[in-house]
């Protein structure tokens, strides 16, 4: 069973189309990034997984309907949004009580136990914490959740890097296990990276590009194309060219890596490098 | 008996979750004025009282003779406190159930709840629960006790005038009033559950100025009705809806006629075949449906 199954998934908001039949199939144990500008309907999609909106279409998440089912949907499904959603009047203790209270698979020491290697104090009020606090906080509670699959929506927006970069650690050394299945939207895209599985991209409310990082990387390659060879290069028809420092970078899909070896140095393009080159050619056809 | 079973060490698969009452806990946690507030007006009670005590003896024997008056100057205190902490009770209710469905969805909370399993029915009853159980509850215990606390310094005031504190404790029905005063209670939460439930409603529903949204509409059809048919059956059916339970659940005082005993003034038959109580709590119904309905598909602010 996928953990996602989404077919011809619509959402409109009025006359803005958030979503426009949208397929969608996460397999079990799978990291998969949502990347797309702002406005492209990621947040909608993933609010559509959680049961948080009413959609068009099919969707089933661990093989229920969201929408109908969302609270006993949410005993095998956790949920970050950006780090302002903690309810500021409690305090660690009691989110922690709370969660204890109405969680069946929650497991109280664990998230003690995360939270003891952080400086928050269990007596503190959420809105006493710092923005880093928080969302330690709440990576916490859910990291104590035994969930089968994980939704971050944002989760380290306005974070400075050294909580980006805990937070991702954390979740990969003391979460992550190839029976969960995690989806998450971010603007960093470059500093998880190493941590999806799969990524897609998403504009306007359509998939437009889907792959597996491993297909990514095989597929994908960029040259850092030496002046004299720029013509020989075009030739190979890149999907997108760029300058840096004065030096040409060509960005190639599926093409002969032993050729274009011979032309300048290779690499693994980055998946925001290969954002900017899919947008820019699918901008045309808005 | 040949053995002993070992504590049970079963491997504990899921404590049981009581999603209701720690939704109730959590509300009480995020809005302290729940029992802040009516614990503060108690205490301006209590200071009003104390500062009586000095002139009670010489009122007391003032009014020895005339048993309305003596009365009066009895139980004043008593139904002042209820009277006041009711009253602030119910402001607390109103101003909690107006941003009950709205504070979350403007400090986008509505996002860390939802994620957890726990149902927009449960959620909205644990929120209205709290107007119309936990309020009045409170509120009750907090009565009964700053009334002991008056009965303890006013029998200290009275010490040393042995008249007066026969008369004093002669007039006083502490346990018919506190019986009287839990009719009340429950009658007032059923008068004013549609009010409650309509709040919660507004909340769930308007995206800014929910007081204003509650409120206007009823101002509005009331004023139009009285410019344009000169009725003013719409404002009697508010202060009806606010007020009128007392008329129905309680053989109103009259002026001059001897002073009822609480218990016999009560008249829940008269109340039970009221329409008025039982249209309200459908109504109430209606609007707790619609309110949960809101919470499903309102998104953040």
């Amino acid at each position: 069973m996928a953990c996602i199954e989404a077919r011809g998934l619509r959402k409109a908001f009025g006359s803005t189309i958030a979503l426009d039949g949208v397929d969608l199939r996460v397999e079990e144990g799978r990291i998969l990034g949502i990347i797309g500008p702002n406005g492209a309907g990621k947040s909608t999609a993933l609010h559509a997984i959680l049961g948080l909106t009413p959609y068009q279409g099919e969707l089933k998440v661990l093989g229920r309907d969201p929408w109908s089912e969302r609270d006993q949907l949410m005993r095998d499904v956790s949920f970050i949004a950006d780090v302002a959603v903690m309810p500021r009047g409690m305090r660690v203790s009691q989110a922690i009580d709370y969660v204890d209270g109405v969680h069946p698979r929650f497991d109280r020491t664990k998230a003690e136990g995360f939270l003891a290697k952080t400086n928050i104090k269990p007596t503190s009020k959420v809105r006493e914490l710092s923005k880093g606090m928080v969302t330690q906080l709440h990576l916490a509670l859910v990291m104590a959740i035994d969930a089968k699959l994980l939704v971050l929506d944002e989760p380290t927006l306005g974070l400075d890097i050294l909580y980006r970069k805990q937070f991702y650690d954390s979740l990969l050394n003391d979460y992550f296990d190839r029976s969960r299945t995690i989806v998450v939207t971010t603007h960093q895209v470059d500093e998880i990276q190493d941590v999806l599985t799969d990524v897609m991209f998403i504009n306007q409310g359509r998939i437009v590009m889907e792959c597996g990082m491993e297909e990514f990387e095989s597929r994908y390659v960029e040259v850092m194309v030496r002046p004299e060879n720029l013509a020989a290069a075009r030739a190979y028809k890149p999907m997108h060219e760029r300058q840096v420092f004065g030096r040409s970078i060509l960005l190639f899909d599926q093409a002969n890596r032993d050729e274009l070896a011979a032309l300048g140095d290779l690499r693994t393009p980055g998946i925001a490098d290969l954002f900017v080159a899919v947008m820019g050619n699918h901008g045309g056809d808005q | 008996m040949t053995t002993v079973d070992s504590p049970e060490v079963a491997p504990q698969l899921s404590s049981p979750t009581r999603p209701m009452y720690w939704s109730i806990r959590r509300e009480i946690w995020e809005n302290r004025s729940i029992y802040a507030a009516p614990v503060v007006t108690a205490c301006i009670m209590l200071f009003g009282v104390f500062i009586s005590m000095f002139t009670l003896p010489h009122r007391i024997s003032a009014a020895m003779g005339d048993p309305g008056k003596l009365h009066g100057v009895v139980e004043m205190p008593y139904d002042m406190t209820a009277g006041l902490i009711l009253v602030t009770a119910f402001l607390v209710g109103v101003f909690y159930c107006l941003d009950a469905l709205h504070g979350e969805r403007r400090d986008r909370s509505i996002l860390f709840w939802k994620s957890l399993p726990v149902s927009d029915r449960t959620t909205v009853l644990a929120k209205a629960t709290i107007p119309l159980v936990v309020l009045p509850l409170f509120s009750y215990v907090l009565i009964l006790v700053t009334q002991f606390i008056i009965v303890i310094l006013y029998t200290i005031a009275l010490l040393g005038h042995a008249q007066a504190l026969e008369a004093f404790f002669s007039n006083l029905k502490f346990f018919q009033l506190s019986m009287a005063l839990l009719y009340a209670f429950v009658v007032i939460a059923l008068w004013h559950a549609p009010v409650y439930c309509w709040l919660l409603l507004v909340s769930g529903w308007a995206k800014r100025a929910t007081f204003l949204w509650a409120v206007m509409p009823f101002l509005a059809i009331g004023v139009f009705t009285k410019i344009a048919f000169g009725s003013a059956s719409f404002f009697t059916f508010l202060g009806n809806r606010l007020v009128g339970w007392f008329n129905k659940a309680f053989i109103a005082p009259q002026k001059g006629a001897p002073h009822l005993d609480p218990l016999a003034a009560m008249t829940p038959g008269t109340l039970l075949s009221t329409p008025s109580l039982w249209i309200g709590l459908l109504f109430a119904a209606l609007f707790f449906a619609a309110a949960v309905r809101m919470r499903r598909y309102r998104e953040p602010i």
